[in-house]
């Protein structure tokens, strides 16, 4: 039954349903490993346990997520060689290290203290464990580092040669390849879109609670770091996104004109799409409702320059532009929605309602997972927008893939959607359990029930402090 | 000056030294899953759970580490291996997934909890037993034309892959019964002595089946093993093994803590050894030589210097977190 369907949309599915669904831990994890740092400063450096218990309470979270991430992340350490042999042969001497350099730079430093971080706050003393913290969240960034120089290089490839047995193979030094020209733009955008869910969810869970405790001084504290956070970088991450959509623009024109659904050249300047229905079949948006000169106006702040049109470029380079249309247009609708929440959370603050305003409470909860929609559909848009190629502009998708039959494919992408629908389906259930919880004060530990029904003492002198004396210790 | 130095041979002992931590790191915990159905529910299951918690993520970093480097290394053999054995990868990769889970999944809600143990024995078991598959797909050969794989998508199950595979599952029990023996005690101890007991007989066993059926399966195998004068050299593995073998026993009976342990990795390192007499430099036997799948000599020099810095500094605070979490599980308390 499966003999019809194409392997590499096959393969292509399941790449895009194992990444997109990878991404969203870590998208959580790199931010919250930031803010666990910054709460167990905040705590090391006031001694108010308020800060202390905030920590325990989002680092459960935090470890639950962090293993989802983990194991949906070995999956795609493998995927380039089962469903992408080819690429893997060709592209491996420039993408391999790289992908190499992360594993070694940023998963052994994020494992080796994960353990430490989680369990061993009794057994290294506030010091050691505040490193072990900093250390994971330093390997969280530095694994966004090379794998977000890994995927830009794909996107636009450089310093390379192709040598006889067609691989890219670097042409000199390194440099270029890991910086190459999209990569800090991506980096910025990415890790900051991280910052920016992370707030979000703790703004959140914040809000919620506060929903029926407006006096909880834990809601409070979470609710308003979170808001500050977003009124601060949301600003920050559009002029970011407007930088990396101009550098888009210079290397993958093609991307961009599908992102604005410009089929046709605009030669005394683009209009602003905002709304339509693109068809690529008659390379025309239908129903589109636009704003004259302003397309122009963002892409080149000059709203007469001149634009080419997808037309300008041979049809079977152009990418599917009512996806990259349209998860465009999500991202950046959801970004203003952000901004929106931020600036009412800066009135609310100034008028001193920030804690009892129930209408700006609700929309943080219905925002709570707008950061993963936003940065699934930017990633959408970047992916969906390089096709037809996997290294822009040199290696097909088409002639990317594994010799693999479809039904092999079939079933495994059949696998995966049922497992990860089931096992992470449950792992955002106990996520919400736990985020359904307030905060207490004296904020248990991970919860090792072994330790407890065991009897545990600590030994004396390492845990000192005005928080000794909870229930877990 | 120029040395003569061959980066590609440096790159293939470093990926086996990969897959050897991985081995025996990842080993131990997979053991573990595979023997908690043995376990009683309660205290002795959250002991054995809890000996691996503060480590298991950074084990199974070996593994990609393992993939990765092939990857960059080698990404010829990674792509041929990868999409040879297809079916054993993705039940390998969503058999860790969801033992991975259970980590963290079993302690979140108390009536879900005999789902999540049971997860995190399945899942063991099923990663353990693919890779050992995998194992013997790759000794039994794979068929490559023009530098891509050419088989079809079963080819790799076989008796002697099954075999590999059974054996593997073995191995890493006894790994991880031996792992009790030294992080618990009491009457969890005492089940794992008996465990171990049976397991290193096992495994024995496996070992040399496994070494019985290889020489057979290709003439190339038993002139490596067998002609002179290399066979005063390959002889040594199963002696060792003998010795080895001996002393794991009259550890147990002496109710040795670690040495039960460190002789179960030295049965591995043995397996491992006869391993590599078998196969280099062949990556894929008989196929893919590992100069033939390697990467350009830029690639490896690169990584080279990353690895050369950064392995020992890894090895370091990995030795630093298990430190941390020495002593027993039960009595000191772990977390």
């Amino acid at each position: 039954m499966f003999d019809q369907l194409d392997p590499v949309i096959l393969a292509r599915a399941q790449f895009a349903f194992t990444v997109s669904f990878h991404f969203i831990f870590p998208a959580f994890s790199i931010g919250l490993a930031s803010f666990l740092m910054v709460l167990e400063a905040l705590w090391l450096s006031t001694n108010k346990s308020l800060y202390l218990d905030l920590f325990r309470y989002w680092i459960k979270i935090f470890a639950v997520t962090f293993g989802m991430g983990v194991v949906s992340g070995i999956v795609l350490s493998y995927q380039f060689g089962t469903n992408w042999s080819v690429f893997s042969t060709k592209a491996g001497p420039v993408i391999g290290p790289l992908m190499a350099y992360e594993v070694l730079t940023a998963f052994f430093l994020e494992a080796g203290f994960l353990g430490v971080m989680l369990f061993g706050m009794q057994k290294v003393g506030k010091g050691l464990h505040f490193f072990a913290t900093c250390m994971v969240a330093l390997g969280t960034l530095i694994s966004a580092f090379w794998i977000v120089s890994a995927n830009s290089w794909m996107q636009t490839p450089v310093g390379f040669v192709i040598n006889a047995k067609g691989q890219f193979v670097p042409a000199g030094s390194w440099l270029p390849i890991i910086f190459n020209p999209s990569f800090p733009y991506r980096l910025v955008h990415t890790v900051i879109a991280a910052y920016l869910t992370t707030a979000l969810v703790v703004g959140a869970v914040g809000a919620w609670h506060l929903l029926r405790d407006r006096a909880h001084p834990h809601a409070r504290k979470m609710f308003s770091m979170a808001m500050w956070m977003l009124a601060l970088v949301t600003p920050i991450q559009i002029l970011a996104g407007d930088q990396h959509g101009l550098n888009t623009l210079e290397h993958q024109p093609a991307k961009v004109l599908a992102m604005e659904g410009d089929y046709d050249p605009s030669p005394d300047g683009a209009p602003l799409v905002l709304f339509g229905l693109p068809s690529n079949r008659d390379a025309v948006v239908r129903y589109k409702i636009e704003v004259p000169k302003i397309g122009s106006l963002i892409l080149k702040h000059d709203p007469d320059a001149p634009l080419p049109g997808l037309t300008d470029f041979p049809r079977d380079k152009w990418p599917a532009v009512p996806i990259v249309f349209w998860s465009f247009r999500i991202m950046v609708g959801l970004g203003f929605a952000m901004l929106g929440l931020g600036i009412w959370s800066l009135v609310a603050r100034f008028r001193k309602r920030l804690y009892d305003w129930p209408w700006l409470h609700r929309l943080a909860v219905v925002m709570g997972p707008a950061g993963f929609v936003a940065v699934i559909a930017g990633w959408v848009t970047t992916e969906a927008g390089r096709q037809p190629y996997t290294v822009y502009g040199q290696l097909l998708t088409s002639q990317s893939h594994s010799p693999l039959a479809a039904p092999a494919v079939a079933t495994s992408l059949a696998a995966f959607a049922v497992v990860y629908f089931s096992v992470f389906g449950a792992g955002t259930f106990y996520l919400l359990r736990l985020m359904a919880r307030r905060p207490e004060q004296d904020e248990s530990e991970p919860p090792h029930v072994p330790q407890r029904a065991a009897g545990i003492t600590p030994a004396p002198g390492i845990y000192e402090g005005p928080i000794v004396g909870g229930a877990d210790l | 000056m120029t040395y003569t130095f061959d980066l590609t041979a440096v790159w293939a002992l470093i990926i086996a030294f990969a897959v050897f931590a991985y081995i025996v790191m990842d080993g131990f915990d997979l053991g573990i899953g595979i023997l908690f159905p043995t376990f009683r529910v309660g205290e002795e299951r959250d002991h054995a759970m809890n000996s691996i918690a503060p480590v298991w993520d950074g084990n199974e970093t070996w593994l990609v580490l393992g993939g990765g480097g092939l990857f960059a290394a080698f990404p010829l053999a990674y792509a041929i291996i990868l999409t040879a054995t297809y079916p054993l990868m993705i039940a390998m990769l969503l058999g860790l997934v969801f033992r991975g889970v259970a980590f963290e999944f079993r302690w979140r809600h108390a009536r879900h909890r005999p789902l999540w143990d049971a997860a995190f024995t399945i899942g063991s078991l099923v990663a353990a037993l693919a890779q050992g598959i995998t194992l013997g797909a790759i000794l039994q050969g794979i068929q490559v034309q023009n530098d891509a794989y050419a088989g079809g998508w079963l080819d790799w199950l076989s008796p002697f892959s099954m075999l590999t595979g059974v054996s593997l599952v073995i191995g890493y029990a006894l790994l991880g019964a031996s792992w009790l023996i030294w992080k618990t005690d009491g009457e969890t101890q005492h089940r794992a002595r008996r465990l171990a007991f049976v397991l290193g007989i096992g495994t024995l066993v496996a070992m040399a089946a496994v070494s019985a059926a290889t020489p057979f399966l290709h003439y190339d195998y038993w002139r490596r093993w067998f002609a002179m004068p290399g066979v005063l050299v390959t002889a040594q593995v199963p002696l060792l093994v003998l010795i080895s073998a001996v002393v794991f026993f009259w550890s147990l009976r002496r109710g040795a803590e670690r040495l039960p342990f460190l002789l179960a990795l030295a049965l591995f390192l043995l397996g491992f050894i006869g391993l590599g007499i078998s196969m280099y430099p062949f990556v894929v036997p008989r196929a893919v030589t590992i100069w033939d799948a390697a990467a350009p000599e830029q690639s490896q020099i690169f990584m080279l210097v990353g690895a050369a810095i950064i392995v020992p500094v890894i090895l370091a605070y990995t030795g630093w977190a298990y430190w941390v979490f020495r002593g027993k599980v039960g009595a000191h308390g772990y977390h």
